[in-house]
Formats: structure tokens, C-alpha cells, sequence
């Protein structure tokens, strides 16, 4: 029988998480090479018929438990689930998207089977003797460590939107094997309910205005908001503005906050932090606009303003609005 | 809870000041020796989580971390921010782990202790960044986690309610024991006082060796020698590849304009 490699699907309101077909994607692409399967497995309520979506990104074959009580996210009965379908169908590779969900579920999963977790991988290759290196950034962003797994599975988490999302296809076929559903949850966690949704996915934005220390009132933010905006795009700040309590984290970009690669990325009044730099290095076409010349962000920027955010931005935003064609200032 | 309040397990690491570590393109060497040691900053507010507990609730805090002889100093730092015991885990034979190594004679040193109710660490670490130890641990341990805790709602006898920011926020009512991992949001760290310092140099820190744990888990377990993954190589990516173009000047502005139309993110 051909081995597999396995990709957990995750959910949410019984929606599926793009990260999992980025990584139906490239589990296939080294299917391919490696001579194996590519089967998921989806754990949730209402989820069955989501199943064939799996397919048509990609999937040969995949693992479905439906049921009520698997609505709500419980660390510890996924993990079991997990664990016991790892037993049954013996992948060679396990990939598990690096969101907070999947960084929470995966370490548990890989101790229970007693296997290597590399977190947080940004490209997942196999080299001339058939092994799969995953390359992962470590110290903040500031190296990438090639790293191989000595035990079966190999697990890897991966970050959202570093990998292409495959084409879907509607006319591939795969299997789908329902599974039965443990009959209780693991009563030692007990959700009790989403309690606010976040109001922007900076993750998914693809232009990001973004500020830092250089602003002077928290009210200035607005101004950034505005232009953003004006370009199609969200807020974002760096830490120090989160920290000084002028915004939610949600719109924080860095190792702390959310990880972007938007195609546009504007700082303003950032000084380029590694920290922050960690979380927006990989955006398409990065402009900066700083007072001081030797800000370090400039280094990092294919365009830079050197200049007073408070004399280019509502300058910029004035220009686009007379191009636009929207009234006011 | 016993009848002696919360017995909290604060898990800590020393790391070099991120911002101060050299990174060589060239060699691919990562040169801490001009970085000082601090203890990993998400670490801080897991102890700071613990200290407030302890004010509300009472209890103890035992502190652990695992290196070399130096991160000494980070538990020492513990001990003056409210921590009432220290261990450091070091021994050639717990060098190079991997988390699932870590995690094993984390995991080993508390069962040792004897009992807690609650275990605190960071979300994740500034060096490593896998954020993986604390789920881990509380596998090995067998007990609930929930991560990336924003908010620790209430403390009863036997239970702990958090808000857990997964981008959204859920909130989880979990049977204690149990493990936290922290996100910054939850607490600001207070700074020690002077008192505190001098206090803190004159408590004692213990040092376990891979043997002390040995009753605990299979020392062949710990190190590199229970590590599943092996790091092959580092490569220190060189500054991208930007274009660089400067702007400066009464029309800066203007040609910042051109560009983002040339890019069609200005459309009428």
C-alpha cells in the first residue's frame, strides 16, 4: 500500500482554512516526488461536505469526523483524534498549518506519538537523497535553519501565504472515508464560546499603511487609516504603539504581532526593528518614510521618503483624493 | 488548589538580546558573544502572571529553566521579581535538545517537585521562536493547555478561566492542573526593587543534572540523544534584494505618487 503524506485541514464556523490548501499544495508537489499519497483529515461540525474541496486541491483521499460535539475547538480531543488516525494510516509526513490553532494542536500531537515538530516553516524541500529538509526562520526572523526530522512522522506546522495556493479542480476525484467521531470530549477543557472576533485580518491585506514611533497623538493614526484606505488597504502599527495601548494587537505587524506579505507595504515613522522587520520582510514592494536618513528601514525599503510623515502623508492623501475625485481637503 | 494556595511552575529561558546579536552572511555563525543575556521577554510576563496569582490567591512559585550555568542570572532576576524557588536544569547530557527533548526534562523536573497546580510560560521564545515547549510539556505531563493566553478571567479550586487570543477570542473554562502559555497583552512586568535585588542574592538556586531527573524519565530522552530533529544547516539571508530608491526633498511626495501608480494601487 502507498504511503501519504497527511494535511490537517482546519476549520472554523465549518469553513475551511486557506492554509490548508496551500498546503494540500505543496504536499502534492512532494507526493509527487517521493512516490506517495496525498490524504487529509477535517474535524469539525457540518464539515462533510466540505470534504470534497479537499480534493479539488488536491487531497487522494480524506479523513472526515463529523459531529456536534466537534464544533468547538478542544486541544485535547483533536489531539486524540489525531493521534489515533497517525497510528491507523502511518504517513510518512504530517503538515499542520502555523496558525495559532495549529501551533497550540501540533506539539501535542507530535509528543503523544513521540516524533520531531519543526514549527513554523517557510519552504518544505527534499534534497538528492529523498529526505525532506523544512527551512524555518529562528532568532526573530534573522536566520533560516535547514532542518531534518529523524522520526516518523515528520511533522512540520507552516506559516500561512508562504506557500502558492494550487489551482482548485473539480474534476479530480479522491476518496472520502468517514470516520467515527470518540463518542465524549475531553471534559478538562471546556470552550465556553468565541468572545470577540478580530475586525481586521491584516494577514489577508494586500496593502498595509503602517506606523510607529514617529507619530506623535495617538489620533494620527487616523491620518494613516485614511490613506490606507485610499490605496485599498488597513492600519497596521508596530509594537510600541500596542504597547502604549493607541490600538488592538490585531493590527500589530511583527514577531509578536501577525506575520504579512502584503504587495504594498508603507512605513511610516518605523525605524525597522529586527522584531518588527520579522513580520513584514516578505512584503512585495516595501516604501518607507522616515525623518532620519539612517533609519534601518530604509535598508529594507525599495522606496524611501526621507522626510516628515506629518508633511508626505496628508500631502499623498490629498493627491490621491484629487485623482480619485473625492471632494474634500 | 491544595490548602496551601496556587502551586504555580513558571518555565523561563535565557536568550541573547535579539537586538544586539551579530549575524554573519558570510559564515552563517551567529555571534552571541556580543549580545548580552536576558530572560526571553515573553517569559517575563508569564512570571508577572504568576506573582499576581500569588498576591490574590497566595501559593508558591517555582521557577525552571534549562542551559548552561550562566542563565543563573535570569533565575536569579526570577527570584527578585517574586519567585520564592529557583532550579536550573544543566548537564551536557540535556545540551542541544530539540523541544521534544526540552520539553521531556521540563516535564521530568516538575513531576519531581512533587505537585503544582499551574504551569506558566511565554508564548514563545525570541531565539527559537517555535513556541512549542509549552504545548508539549503538558503532553508529557498529560494535563490541559490552552495557549496564548490574553486574560486569566478567575481562579477556583480546581479550575481556571482564560481568554485564549487565537485572532479571535475564546474563552476556556480548564481543569486544573493545567499549562498557560501567555501572549505580552497579558500583564505588564513590574521591575524588581533595589530590596528585592539584594534579597534575591542571597537565596540559594538549585542545580539538577541529567541524574536527578533520571527517576522521572529516561535520560537517554533528554539532549541531543532524545532530540528527533537535527538542524543541518543555518543560512543567514544577506539584506533582500531592494531597490533602494531615495526620495528627498520638496517633491518626494509627488514621486512616491508615481510609483504607487505605476504599481495600480491608485485607481480613480
Amino acid at each position: 500500500m502507498t504511503s501519504g503524506i497527511l494535511v490537517y485541514a482546519e476549520t472554523s464556523d465549518s469553513r475551511i482554512h486557506p492554509v490548508s490548501f496551500e498546503l494540500l499544495g505543496k504536499a502534492r508537489e512532494i507526493a509527487e516526488k517521493l512516490g506517495l499519497e496525498v490524504w487529509s483529515v477535517i474535524i469539525g461540525f457540518d464539515v462533510k461536505d466540505r470534504a470534497k474541496e479537499l480534493i479539488y486541491y488536491g487531497a487522494d483521499k480524506v479523513y472526515v469526523y463529523d459531529s456536534e460535539h466537534l464544533k468547538d475547538f478542544n486541544v485535547l480531543t483533536y489531539k486524540d483524534i489525531l493521534v489515533d488516525l497517525v497510528k491507523e494510516i502511518d504517513p510518512e509526513i504530517f503538515l499542520i498549518g502555523a496558525t495559532p490553532l495549529g501551533r497550540s494542536l501540533a506539539p501535542r500531537v507530535a509528543a503523544a506519538l513521540d516524533t520531531g515538530l519543526t514549527a513554523d516553516c517557510t519552504d518544505l524541500r527534499v534534497d538528492e537523497e529523498g529526505n525532506l529538509i523544512q527551512i524555518r526562520p529562528a532568532f526573530t526572523g534573522n536566520i533560516l535553519a535547514h532542518i531534518k526530522t529523524t522520526s516518523k512522522p515528520i511533522m512540520s506546522t507552516i506559516r500561512y501565504k508562504v506557500m502558492p495556493m494550487p489551482k482548485r479542480d473539480e474534476s479530480r476525484k479522491g476518496e472520502i472515508v468517514i470516520k467515527n467521531p470518540p463518542e465524549k470530549i475531553d471534559t478538562r477543557i471546556k470552550s465556553l464560546g468565541r468572545i470577540s472576533k478580530r475586525t481586521v485580518n491584516i494577514a489577508d491585506a494586500e496593502v498595509i499603511v503602517s506606523g510607529g514611533r514617529g507619530l506623535k497623538n495617538k489620533e494620527d493614526l487616523k491620518m494613516l487609516e485614511e490613506l490606507a484606505k485610499l490605496l485599498g488597504g488597513v492600519l497596521g502599527v508596530s509594537r510600541p504603539l500596542v504597547d502604549e495601548g493607541w490600538i488592538a494587537k490585531e493590527h500589530q505587524v511583527g514577531f509578536s504581532g501577525n506575520t504579512v506579505k502584503p504587495k504594498l507595504y508603507i512605513a511610516c515613522g518605523i525605524s525597522g526593528s529586527p522584531q518588527h522587520l520579522a513580520g513584514m520582510r516578505d512584503s512585495q514592494i516595501i516604501v518607507a518614510i522616515n525623518i532620519d536618513p539612517s533609519a534601518p528601514i530604509f535598508r529594507h525599503a525599495d522606496y524611501g521618503v526621507v522626510g516628515d510623515l506629518y508633511e508626505v502623508v496628508p500631502k499623498l492623501i490629498s493627491m490621491i483624493k484629487r485623482i480619485k475625485g473625492v471632494s474634500g481637503s | 488548589m491544595s490548602g496551601k494556595g496556587l502551586r504555580i511552575v513558571v518555565l523561563i529561558k535565557q536568550v541573547p538580546d535579539i537586538e544586539k546579536v551579530r549575524f554573519d552572511v558570510e559564515t552563517g555563525r551567529i555571534d552571541r558573544s556580543s549580545a548580552p543575556a536576558e530572560t526571553n521577554p515573553f517569559d517575563l510576563h508569564a512570571l508577572e502572571a504568576a506573582v499576581q496569582l500569588k498576591e490574590k490567591l497566595g501559593g508558591s512559585i517555582t521557577v525552571i529553566s534549562m542551559g548552561p550555568r550562566q542563565a543563573e542570572s535570569s533565575l536569579r532576576d526570577a527570584l527578585a521579581r517574586g519567585a520564592d524557588r529557583a532550579i536550573l536544569l544543566t548537564d551536557k547530557r540535556l545540551a542541544g535538545a530539540d523541544t521534544i527533548a526540552t520539553s521531556r526534562a521540563l516535564a521530568a523536573a516538575i513531576r519531581k517537585l512533587g505537585g503544582f497546580d499551574l504551569i506558566l510560560c511565554g508564548e514563545k521564545t525570541v531565539d527559537g521562536d517555535t513556541g512549542q515547549v509549552g504545548p508539549e510539556v503538558a503532553e508529557v505531563l498529560d494535563i490541559p493547555h490552552v495557549a496564548y493566553v490574553c486574560e486569566i478571567r478567575e481562579v477556583t479550586d480546581d479550575k481556571i478561566t482564560v481568554v485564549s487570543d487565537m485572532g479571535d477570542k475564546y474563552l476556556y473554562e480548564v481543569k486544573l492542573p493545567a499549562l498557560l502559555t501567555v501572549t505580552r497583552e497579558l500583564n505588564t512586568p513590574r521591575l524588581p526593587t533595589l530590596r528585592d535585588v539584594l534579597k534575591a542574592r542571597k537565596k540559594q538556586i538549585e542545580i539538577w543534572d541529567a541524574d536527578a531527573l533520571a527517576q522521572y524519565e529516561d535520560p537517554d530522552r533528554f539532549g541531543i540523544k532524545g532530540s528527533k530533529t537535527i538542524v543541518m544547516k543555518v543560512v543567514i539571508p544577506g539584506v533582500e534584494h531592494r531597490k533602494g530608491i531615495i526620495f528627498r526633498g520638496e517633491d518626494a511626495a509627488e514621486k512616491l505618487l508615481e510609483v504607487l501608480k505605476e504599481g495600480g494601487f491608485v485607481k480613480p
